[in-house]
């Protein structure tokens, strides 16, 4: 299949429906973060796009959230793809968009170019979906905060090395800050920026 | 996102345009008849919609300054798939998910070598006649009360 | 302070009931159609379609006669419409300077380029009621007239031209026009946002705005430099085509209102101007929009703020009747708890009263002795 066909294939069968679960997903995800939930439709996304990650750009992105691409994605038929199905445009400045969709092992330098929002509108800031290998294996990751009642400890696995790193910046700027949701194929988990991370 | 003026239009670009802009303009009984004359009807997927949504419809601040959004209008639209591959789109001003869905079909066929003709003779040009006619009887009934102003000379003789 | 009240489910019911009869009313009479609606009420649709900010003749046809005819209650039904359908984006901005002219008048100039063209005008009518409307008497076809071909050249750009008018509504390259469909309102407004509410804003209260800048309240001497009437493509950049395509047209009313001169020590003096634009055929909407619209810009362009037309919080809070309807029509709603309160408070007050006369009294026989 060229790009062309790629890109107007897939999609949901049932968009109201799908969509409102899958934003049901996000909430109640971000509402407990570290738990794990899959999204049921297949939505024929083009490779190396996951299954999470499209059903993602499906509900959440439109002509109004641009969408920043890690360089893996941007030479498939992904833009494409996004840019027919939601109208989000596809944009290079970090700090524009809405969303950025990192792809599995991609190296991700810092979270610092994208948009942490504002004082007083701290949820304009970027949702990062960055693609992991794998939960339930890998990494240990011991959660803590807001949404958790002692302690969620997830394992993950392929999370970029300098993940602890990055959320560590990341925490010192809150209210201001990223908030994230990590992808594994169909399977979600969303780490809200309020959330401390322990890696082991 | 100004791609009008960023792209140079290439012909087939042109083609294309205008072919959209006189489907979305088609009225129900064009396309039935232009479907009807059609001696092999295409296989066709349907791959998104018909379905309808909104257009923002912008103006210019002062009619030639930086833009406003002025109000909504309801917009139809349709993705198909020919066999072929060739993949159709229309959007079309209104509700008409049917209207929309052949529209978008005859952009397909368009776009095939094979098919391209017919759609200009059979559907494209009876669009732009019927148009222009229209247009042209709007305009004459228009001219009919333009002021023929004439200056009254005060007798003074 | 709201108390969830209960019961009355039968009753609203049977209110909707009676509703629907009344709204048929004479069932040997035939039903109004929605074509005849578009058809022969197609002024009352544009107004409907402008304030709802929806453009759809049918909906808002079929709007009209669900409300039965108030029309603020149909603009009500069409903006709720509004917000079930997605949005797929913004049009590339009208371009009315190549509108098909249906109707182009214009009060500064005699004789300019496209001429003078009444359209179907109410203008020149004598306000007389015509029996003749009281059956289907036939009508006659319109008269026709060969076109001169000449293009009916804007006002604004003949002024341009001589650069006698200010070049107004600039923002930098890089300004998103605000939408206030999106964004809470904020003040000060810019003036995208301000002229995305005024097109939306209700006809009777701009109209009276309009006629208050004219009777003193901000004057600011207006001519109408040209009013048109007519249709303006519409078109959609299509993300995977790679261009913009026409979706059709639509009607506009266009109001250039050209004002007073201003000149600075920077500026040669240089005509002002208020700008109207409207859905549909909706002339008299145009033009107080344009002369509010200038009103409005006394900020911007250095003048006293000393009347409600120029009061920018004022006119865009109060001009959206769908929002104003709800607050008033809201005082409906149940408010006995507090109407109880009051009516308690007022009865004790009165009775505090009552016993402070009473009091002083039987003290003054004391005081006399």
């Amino acid at each position: 299949m060229n790009i062309k066909t790629q890109a107007l294939s897939g999609g949901f069968g049932e968009p109201v429906f799908e969509s409102q679960s899958v934003f049901r997903m996000l909430m109640d995800g971000m509402a407990r973060p570290g738990s794990i939930r899959s999204v049921e439709p297949d939505v024929g996304q083009p490779d190396p796009f996951g299954g999470a990650a499209g059903a993602i750009a499906l509900t959440l992105c439109d002509h109004e959230t641009p969408v920043w691409l890690s360089a893996g994605l941007t030479k498939t038929a992904v833009p494409e793809w996004i840019g027919f199905h939601t109208g989000a445009q596809i944009t290079r400045e970090k700090a524009e968009a809405r969303f950025a969709f990192v792809e599995a092992g991609a190296t991700l330098a810092s979270f610092g170019l994208f948009s942490a929002g504002t004082q007083e509108y701290p949820d304009r800031s970027t949702t990062l979906i960055i693609e992991v290998a794998a939960f339930g294996e890998g990494q240990t990751l011991t959660l803590t905060g807001p949404g958790i009642q002692q302690a969620t400890i997830v394992k993950v696995k392929g999370l970029p090395e300098v993940f602890a790193r990055l959320w560590a910046d990341n925490r010192a700027l809150f209210p201001r800050g990223v908030d994230v949701v990590l992808t594994a194929g169909k399977s979600m988990l969303c780490l809200p920026r309020t959330t401390k991370i322990a890696i082991q | 996102m100004d791609l009008a003026k960023q792209i140079e239009p290439t012909a087939e670009m042109t083609g294309r345009r205008r072919a959209a802009g006189l489907l979305a303009q088609a009225s129900m009984d064009e396309l039935n008849a232009a479907f009807e004359a059609l001696t092999e009807k295409p296989d066709v997927k349907p791959v998104r919609g018909p379905e309808t949504g909104l257009v923002m419809v912008r103006g210019r601040i002062g009619g030639g300054g930086a833009p406003f959004n002025l109000g909504e209008a309801t917009v139809t639209r349709a993705t198909v798939l020919l066999a072929s591959g060739t993949a159709g789109h229309a959007h079309v001003l209104g509700t008409d998910k049917e209207k929309v869905r052949l529209a978008a079909i005859f952009d397909a066929l368009w776009q095939e070598a094979a098919t391209q003709d017919f759609v200009e003779a059979t559907l494209l040009a009876p669009i732009e006649a019927r148009i222009a006619a229209e247009d042209k009887q709007k305009a004459e009934e228009t001219a009919a009360t333009r002021v023929d102003f004439f200056t009254m000379v005060r007798g003074d003789d | 302070m709201y108390v969830a009240v209960k019961g009355g489910e039968a009753a609203i019911n049977n209110a909707h009931r009676l509703l629907a009869d009344r709204r048929r009313g004479d069932r040997s009479l035939p039903a109004v159609t929605i074509e005849q609606i578009v058809e022969q009420l197609g002024l009352a649709v544009d107004r409907v379609m402008a304030e709802a900010s929806l453009y759809d003749r049918s909906l808002a046809a079929l709007a009209v006669r669900q409300s039965r005819g108030d029309m603020i209650e149909a603009i009500f039904l069409l903006r709720a419409y509004r917000t079930t359908l997605p949005r797929f984006g913004t049009s590339v901005p009208v371009d009315t300077n190549k509108m098909k002219v249906e109707r182009r008048v214009s009060a500064t100039y005699k004789d300019l380029p496209g001429g003078q063209l009444l359209g179907p005008t109410f203008d020149y009518t004598h306000r007389l009621l015509d029996p003749s409307l009281l059956t289907d008497t036939p009508v006659e076809e319109p008269a026709r007239r060969d076109e001169t071909g000449e293009h009916v050249m804007r006002v604004s750009d003949i002024l341009a031209h001589e650069g006698l008018i200010e070049a107004d509504g600039e923002f930098p390259d890089d300004h998103e026009a605000g939408d206030l469909t999106r964004e809470p309102m904020e003040f000060p407004m810019g003036r995208d946002l301000r002229l995305q509410a005024l097109a939306r804003g209700d006809e009777g209260f701009l109209l009276a705005l309009g006629y208050s800048t004219q009777r003193g309240y901000g004057r600011n001497h207006p001519f109408v430099g040209e009013v048109r009437i007519g249709e303006v493509e519409v078109e959609l950049e299509v993300a995977e085509l790679g261009f913009s395509v026409s979706l059709g047209r639509i009607r506009v009313t266009e109001c250039q209102m050209v004002n007073q001169f201003k000149g600075s020590s920077k500026a040669p003096p240089q005509f002002t101007r208020g700008y109207g634009l409207v859905f549909g055929q909706s002339e008299r909407k145009a033009m107080s929009m344009s002369l509010v619209d200038r009103a409005l810009r006394a900020e911007e362009l250095g003048e006293d703020i000393t009347a409600p037309a120029q009061d920018e919080e004022f006119v865009i809070s109060h001009s959206d009747n769908v929002q104003a309807t709800g607050f008033v029509e809201h005082l409906k709603l149940p408010h006995y708890v507090d109407f109880q309160a009051e009516l308690a408070l007022v009865r004790k007050m009165r009775s505090d009263i009552e016993k402070a006369r009473k009091g002083d009294r039987s003290e003054m026989p004391e005081a006399a002795e």
